[in-house]
């Protein structure tokens, strides 16, 4: 195929081919970077929890007046759930991984260092890592004598007194490694506040935190062994089988209400709803990433058919004379072909360096990382198909105008 | 003239009825889009108290130890207890309120209804009026009531139709978390958008349906939601346990009439942080700030990051859509140069083509800016039915719908200003020759 024809032709519509090349490029730049944007967060919303997210529920319930006493109250709860027929395990916690509502804590290496090292989520409660399925790697887990009760430990932490503090604490895979890179974490120690020194005796496999907005710190989590009571905060977990879940839950319920009938439930759904909401942003912004690249790619092609069908039109008596000097059919269907290829080509160079300059930009305000050379091949197939595709209809036109067309004055 | 011109423009965009589609359709697609996106950011980044949102302030002070201080970093957002009361009582600014949220469960007399919980926001007395909260029945408690702790308490419009089916409840009994309360005032639908004043506890379509007391919350250890940041040996704020005195967790607000009145309060701020330290609570050297309602949401950024990557994407959509309309009306106007040759051998002058093809344009962006319309206001009810918590606001307002239509319109005519300048510049001598 002969290019030059074609660059004298474009040359004469200068104006009308770089639009058409702008438009490219802008397409092309847009669609790069929403593509990478939809790989994000679809990476996002497949960000682990560590627990066994099909087998397990949450309830939250609330007392109309505090019962006198929180601690005797939360354990004859969770008594009575371990009846309910069908349940595992149950265990009640401050806090569920992905439920937003967060509790957390500044950890330091060295009681007196000025910064904290960073910022983890702390769980409180008994026989969590069972329930929630989180596998141990090392050590133990906690006993029930190395838990302390809320109200206890928080009388200790204001005078200072640490032997009514927890002492020892399970933390993730992740957060050890973060802390103590490559080394042994067990029987190290952590400080929440100055008295409170936590030794560490046992290392989680995974367990994500309640606000887990940033990846690379989903991870930092530690189960603390404080005692809460019951209040309307408190969450209890149950771990049944998946086909169970919903004949649980009624149950569950009823055996809650039964014990004390004054109570409220603001709370009652499957970890499964936990994940759904808590991504549910994510899943939105993907969706209408999507639709924002489906409209882009049909407003171009639309505007690709529209100027070639013009130009098919405007050369109709060219074309009857090159049909009427021996060219084929394909010969016609190759030229429109070929000049789409080289326009989108143009449109989609500058597109890259465009789609770059979006990416530095993205990166400074909204802390999105750099976009992966993959993306860029992925822009300019799309385009050269869309291209392709949108011109075939015009070019099929003008490969069936006949040569007789030359021999009529217009 | 104009006529004849609109006249021609129509004759011409139905001779080829695809193509004028074609435009239309890009330049609605485009405009609904960033209409869409652009009324969301609109209605979330709004002023929630228009008129009065210069004079309120949010006084932040310093009281973290010496650890892991560095010079220029922020105060923390909120205030400790001990001094929200301290500034309270000194009593320096128009009018002071400190609060904190929370949530209480509403026992109602109805044997029909089940007990629930509700959110509840506990402040001091003059919240009503600095933040111009509108009364239906009744009025606010008065600050001796609040500092005698007293059980009473003001609700909102939409519980006194649930409990009391509309009527002037005020003086009537409400039980809550097992204690009986006065209802003293009831608000008449008061939502302020953003919820500024606590931004811990949701930033959009957040409302508190009971407002107590804070000093009857301390005694009642009633539960309390938000945020808790603390420091040194600080705890607390788990469960019915209150966040200790090295724990920050309440809001205090101000209203300063003038810009004099709140250089003055900032002085105070600094004299009673350097008052602190002497008296050994502070440790840090004065470390204040002093924002209004809108510095504040602005530093709070308030207006979530997804929303503004979506205006930017659409309008990046719009640019594409214009560039598309630029292209097809630069190929339709140059394909009619024999037409317009013929006009401009005739005597029309190139002003009369150029306003002639203009307006054509014109007639594009008009029908293309009421596609765009019809397309934003669907849009608007997409986003509606997402799950966000702002989805409920995202309506289009009068200056928004304004806004549409000159938005299109604009952006049709500057998309036809360059083909209809290049099909001006058409010598008509060689489009007579060439037929």
């Amino acid at each position: 195929m002969d290019i030059l024809p074609i660059l004298s032709t474009l040359r004469r519509h200068k104006l009308t081919s770089w639009l058409l090349i702008l438009e490219i490029a802008l397409t092309c730049a847009i669609v790069c970077n929403a593509v990478f944007l939809i790989g994000q967060r679809l990476q996002r919303m497949d960000m682990p929890s560590g627990v066994a997210e099909h087998e397990l529920l949450q309830i939250q319930v609330a007392d109309v007046t505090a019962p006198s006493n929180p601690y005797a109250r939360l354990a004859e709860d969770l008594a009575v759930l371990r009846q309910v027929p069908g349940v595992i395990s149950v265990a009640s916690s401050n806090q569920v991984p992905f439920g937003t509502s967060s509790s957390n804590g500044n950890l330091r290496l060295d009681p007196a260092q000025p910064e904290r090292t960073l910022n983890a989520g702390t769980y409180f409660g008994e026989n969590l890592a069972h329930t929630l399925g989180t596998r141990l790697v090392s050590g133990r887990d906690l006993q029930s004598d190395d838990f302390i009760d809320a109200d206890t430990a928080m009388k200790a932490l204001g005078t200072g007194d640490s032997k009514n503090l927890p002492h020892v604490t399970l933390i993730t895979q992740t957060l050890a490694e973060r802390l103590w890179p490559g080394q042994n974490p067990l029987g190290r120690t952590i400080y929440l506040t100055p008295v409170v020194g936590l030794r560490v005796v046992g290392v989680l496999d995974s367990l994500a935190r309640a606000n887990a907005y940033d990846t690379a710190k989903a991870q930092y989590t530690m189960v603390v062994p404080l005692r809460m009571g019951a209040n309307k905060d408190q969450n209890y977990l149950i771990r049944t089988r998946p086909e169970d879940r919903a004949s649980v839950m009624v149950a569950a319920l009823a055996a809650l209400k039964k014990a004390d009938p004054q109570r409220v439930v603001t709370t009652r759904r499957s970890f499964d709803e936990v994940r759904r909401k808590f991504f549910q942003d994510d899943r939105a912004m993907a969706g209408m990433l999507v639709g924002v690249i489906a409209a882009l790619l049909i407003v171009t092609a639309l505007g690709i058919v529209g100027l070639a069908s013009f130009w098919v039109a405007q050369r109709r008596r060219t074309i009857g004379v090159r049909r009427a000097l021996g060219a084929t059919r394909r010969n016609i269907l190759n030229y429109f072909q070929t000049e789409n290829f080289l326009l989108a080509t143009i449109g989609i160079v500058l597109g890259m360096a465009l789609a770059y300059g979006i990416n530095l930009f993205l990166m400074l305000h909204y802390e999105l990382p750099r976009l992966p050379a993959v993306y860029f091949p992925v822009g300019a197939i799309v385009l050269w198909l869309v291209g392709q595709a949108a011109v075939l209809g015009p070019a099929l036109r003008a490969a069936a105008v006949p040569p007789v067309v030359a021999t009529r004055s217009v | 003239m104009f006529a004849y011109y609109l006249d021609l423009a129509l004759r011409s965009l139905k001779r080829n009825k695809a193509l004028t589609a074609l435009m239309v359709l890009a330049i609605a697609l485009g405009i609904g889009a960033s209409m869409t996106t652009l009324t969301v950011l609109h209605v979330l980044s709004g002023d929630p108290l228009p008129d009065k949102s210069g004079q309120l302030y949010y006084p932040q002070i310093d009281p973290q130890d010496i650890k892991g201080m560095m010079p220029s970093k922020e105060p923390p957002d909120q205030v400790t207890l001990i001094d929200g009361l301290n500034l309270l009582r000194a009593g320096r600014a128009d009018h002071q309120a400190l609060m904190t949220g929370g949530s209480v469960p509403v026992q109602p007399e109805q044997s029909s209804l089940d007990p629930f919980y509700v959110e509840a926001r506990y402040t001091t007395a003059d919240f009503f009026a600095m933040f111009e909260a509108p009364f239906l029945y009744g009025h606010g408690w008065t600050a001796a009531d609040g500092e005698a702790k007293a059980r009473e308490v003001v609700i909102a419009r939409s519980l006194n139709d649930k409990l009391f089916a509309g009527a002037d409840s005020v003086g009537r009994t409400l039980r809550m978390a097992g204690t009986s309360f006065r209802i003293v005032g009831v608000l008449d639908g008061w939502q302020p958008n953003p919820h500024f004043y606590d931004l811990n506890t949701g930033s959009y379509a957040y409302g508190e349906q009971v407002f107590l007391p804070l000093q009857t919350m301390l005694e009642l250890r009633l539960d309390r939601n938000g945020s808790s940041d603390c420091w040194g040996n600080g705890g607390g704020g788990v469960g019915n346990i209150l966040p200790s005195d090295t724990c920050v967790w309440l809001q205090f607000w101000v209203q300063l009439d003038n810009p004099a009145k709140a250089a003055a309060y900032r002085e105070f701020l600094i004299h009673y942080s350097q008052d602190q330290q002497a008296l050994g609570r502070f440790q840090r050297a004065p470390n204040v700030r002093l924002r209004n309602v809108m510095q504040w949401l602005d530093h709070q950024m308030v207006v979530p990051n997804d929303v503004r990557l979506q205006t930017g994407l659409a309008f990046g959509f719009l640019l594409v859509c214009l560039v598309n309309t630029v292209g097809l009306m630069l190929a339709k106007f140059m394909r009619r140069a024999a037409e317009l040759g013929v006009r401009r051998a005739l005597g029309a002058s190139r002003r009369a083509l150029f306003a002639q093809l203009l307006i054509e344009s014109g007639v594009v962006g008009l029908v293309g800016g009421c596609g765009g319309l019809l397309l934003a206001l669907c849009g608007l009810w997409l986003v509606r039915q997402r799950p966000s918590d702002y989805a409920a606001l995202a309506h289009l307002d009068p200056s928004m719908l304004f806004t549409t239509f000159v938005l299109a319109v604009c952006a049709t005519l500057l998309a036809g200003l360059l083909p209809a300048w290049r099909a001006c510049q058409i010598a008509p001598a060689l489009q007579l020759k060439s037929n």
